[in-house]
């Protein structure tokens, strides 16, 4: 049982379902949204720890959301998620404030490991402040 | 360049250098050698017409005076006193003293007959009535007579002036014969040069001395026909196939002419000597132009060649390294399409590892397997699309001319691009004609344009935008015409006109090479099309590719 709480944001319907089957399944506490708009939306009325960001999405894309989010809540961490080895698009999310970027595919315990060390990060810096 | 083409060009090259440089040069060559022949041949005319004159002027004072002293004679004696032949040997003889030209001197009576004669021939001429001569007559009409030159008697040329005085109710004639030895010699002094010539005609063509050359006194001159000549004149005429300069002038006495005659050849030197040195000079320059011209442009063919080859090497690593740039843009975009189905089938596959730790039996997982495992097909099929769309593109770089349908290469231009525009939200509209002809060409090539012009559009427009691509042929059915229009901001007047230059480009430091629209410019050239642009700004950009039907 883990207490973080997750968002995950991606246009691609089937990857987004299963992976928020697989997660709900290990009992953590996570929801999904398609789109940059959805998710700037959802963190309005929600509370977030750790946000999963696929970069290439149409309308408002990863980077786009990324600068959104950390204007409005700065304090979630973002794990970009990019469909193809872009070191510039990743470079570009760290500089805006990600915690880390993760190539497609990716092992789901993977994943988590980094969910895990970000929302560490968070707790740290929240202890901080 | 072809080696035709060259070959044009080297020829174009010589021939407007020689062209520049002789023309000048023969033009320059030939108005000075005309104007100084016309000059120098106006001056030696001029000098044979004052010589002309200065002899007849020399002729006319030998006459006169010869004339005026048989008349003051006339005038001063009396016919009794010259009657007498004593008197008139001793009046002749005072003559001679200062004149031998005088060579008899004869008193004549009104009906012809000879009173007195002193001269060599007396017994002949002493009995000759000259009644019936036509001099007689002239003399008694006119009062003074000069004669044409014969030979007489004494076979020498000579002639005769005769003068006829009124005594009272008498009249008589002074008549007296002239060696035309002093004439001669006037004359002679107007044979100039080696091959200069003089000589006095009458009336009727007849030589009155004796010429240089041809022609003997009493006979016709060997030269053209004066004997009409009125005034001091030169000119070069042709005789006998010969150009022969002449000049006449009138002996006012006795309206002889003076014939001047001389050989241009000799007259007309240092023209010849000057037209030596011009043609020398002038062949020498064409030479040198020659070898100028043809040095200078061997130089700037090798230098163009040079050049040529240095651009077609860099030519090729452009086109190279634009393939290049295409490839890497395709195989990340191509990543990214393979990579999310890719993504799916891993969380599905987690998802059936997560399942078959659970009941199987519960007909809800078992629900949930089954479909995880069709997702799992759906998204192999989804990615094998890609690659083998890949194949295809990769199978296609060689360069291969096949009958292809222009809407179908468009289409899978279109395919490659559809997931960028997506994600920039771009829609891309296709307005094809459905009859439009196949055509042999270069697939991949062509693809590549496309691709180029394509995403030059996405690029422009950046996000939120329309891509229309149209297909149509010209009026003729030759071309196909494909038009590919953006609504993005459009290009500047003074961008556009650079745009298919190599190395220009508006994007970023890294994100360009600014040589796709060149490349893409110099395929359809090689394919025999063309691609044109239009632009305005805040409106939008349309790229027309034409494409030969064949």
């Amino acid at each position: 049982m883990e207490n973080f709480k997750m968002l995950i944001v991606d246009d691609e319907a089937d990857f987004l379902e299963t992976i928020l089957k697989r997660l709900k399944a290990r009992k953590i506490e996570v929801a999904g949204v398609d789109s940059g708009y959805k998710a700037l939306e959802y963190l309005e009325n929600h509370d977030v720890d750790v946000m999963i960001l696929d970069v290439k999405m149409p309308g408002m894309d990863g980077i786009e959301t990324l600068r959104e989010i950390k204007k409005k809540k700065p304090r979630v961490e973002v794990i970009m998620l990019t469909g193809h080895a872009s070191v510039e698009s990743g470079i570009q999310g760290m500089q805006l404030g990600a915690f880390d970027y993760v190539m497609k595919p990716v092992a789901l315990d993977e994943l988590l490991e980094k969910v895990r060390q970000a929302y560490e990060r968070k707790m740290i810096q929240e202890g901080k402040s | 360049m072809e080696a035709k083409q060259y070959r044009k060009l080297w020829w174009n090259l010589i021939l407007t250098t020689l062209s520049f440089s002789l023309v000048p040069l023969f033009l320059l060559g030939g108005v000075i050698y005309h104007q100084f022949s016309v000059s120098y041949t106006a001056r030696i005319m001029d000098d044979m017409k004052t010589r002309a004159v200065n002899r007849c002027s020399s002729i006319d004072l030998f006459l006169d005076e010869r004339i005026s002293q048989l008349t003051s004679l006339a005038n001063t004696q009396t016919l009794d006193q010259l009657k007498n032949e004593d008197y008139l040997g001793r009046v002749f003889n005072i003559i001679q003293t200062r004149s031998k030209s005088f060579l008899d001197l004869g008193v004549i009576d009104e009906s012809g007959n000879h009173l007195a004669y002193v001269g060599p021939y007396y017994s002949v001429l002493k009995q000759v009535n000259y009644k019936d001569e036509q001099w007689f007559h002239e003399v008694m009409a006119t009062g003074i007579f000069v004669s044409d030159v014969f030979l007489g008697f004494r076979k020498i040329p000579h002639f005769i002036i005769a003068v006829m005085v009124r005594e009272k109710n008498r009249n008589w004639i002074l008549r007296a014969t002239i060696d035309s030895d002093v004439i001669d010699n006037i004359v002679h002094l107007a044979w100039i040069g080696k091959k200069g010539d003089a000589f006095l005609i009458n009336r009727d063509n007849i030589l009155q001395t004796t010429p240089r050359f041809g022609g003997k006194v009493m006979g016709p001159p060997e030269a053209p026909d004066f004997a009409n000549a009125t005034r001091n004149l030169a000119e070069e005429m042709d005789f006998q196939g010969h150009k022969v300069l002449y000049a006449t002038g009138i002996v006012r006495v006795k309206k002889w002419v003076l014939v001047v005659q001389e050989d241009p050849t000799e007259q007309l030197t240092p023209i010849l000597q000057a037209r030596f040195l011009l043609l020398s000079i002038c062949f020498g320059g064409l030479l040198l132009i020659i070898l100028g011209a043809f040095a200078t442009t061997r130089a700037m063919m090798t230098e163009l060649m040079q050049m040529d080859r240095v651009r077609a090497a860099s030519d090729e690593v452009a086109m190279q390294s634009s393939k290049m740039a295409a490839l890497g843009k395709m195989a990340a975009g191509i990543a990214h399409e393979i990579n999310n189905p890719l993504a799916v089938i891993g969380e599905k596959a987690g998802w059936i590892k997560d399942l078959l730790k659970m009941d199987l039996a519960d007909p809800e997982n078992f629900q949930e397997l089954s479909e995880a495992v069709n997702k799992i097909e759906y998204h192999v099929v989804r990615a094998k699309t890609v690659t083998h769309r890949l194949l295809g593109f990769a199978r296609r770089m060689e360069p291969v001319e096949e009958r292809i349908s222009i809407n179908t290469v468009l289409d899978e231009s279109i395919d490659f691009l559809e997931n960028e525009a997506r994600y920039r939200n771009i829609d891309i509209q296709t307005n094809y004609a459905p009859d439009l002809p196949l055509t042999s060409t270069d697939q991949s090539q062509l693809q590549q344009v496309f691709l180029n012009i394509i995403n030059n559009g996405i690029d422009a427009i950046g996000k939120d935008g329309e891509i229309t691509i149209s297909t149509k042929t010209n009026s003729r059915q030759s071309d196909i015409i494909v038009e590919i229009t953006d609504n993005g901001p459009g290009i500047p007047k003074d961008v556009l006109q650079k745009i298919f230059d190599p190395f220009f480009t508006t994007k970023e430091v890294g994100k360009g090479t600014g040589l796709g629209l060149s490349i893409s410019y110099s395929i359809m050239e090689k394919l025999g099309g063309r691609i044109m642009v239009a632009s305005e700004e805040g409106r939008g950009t349309t790229f027309t590719i034409y494409l030969p039907v064949r």
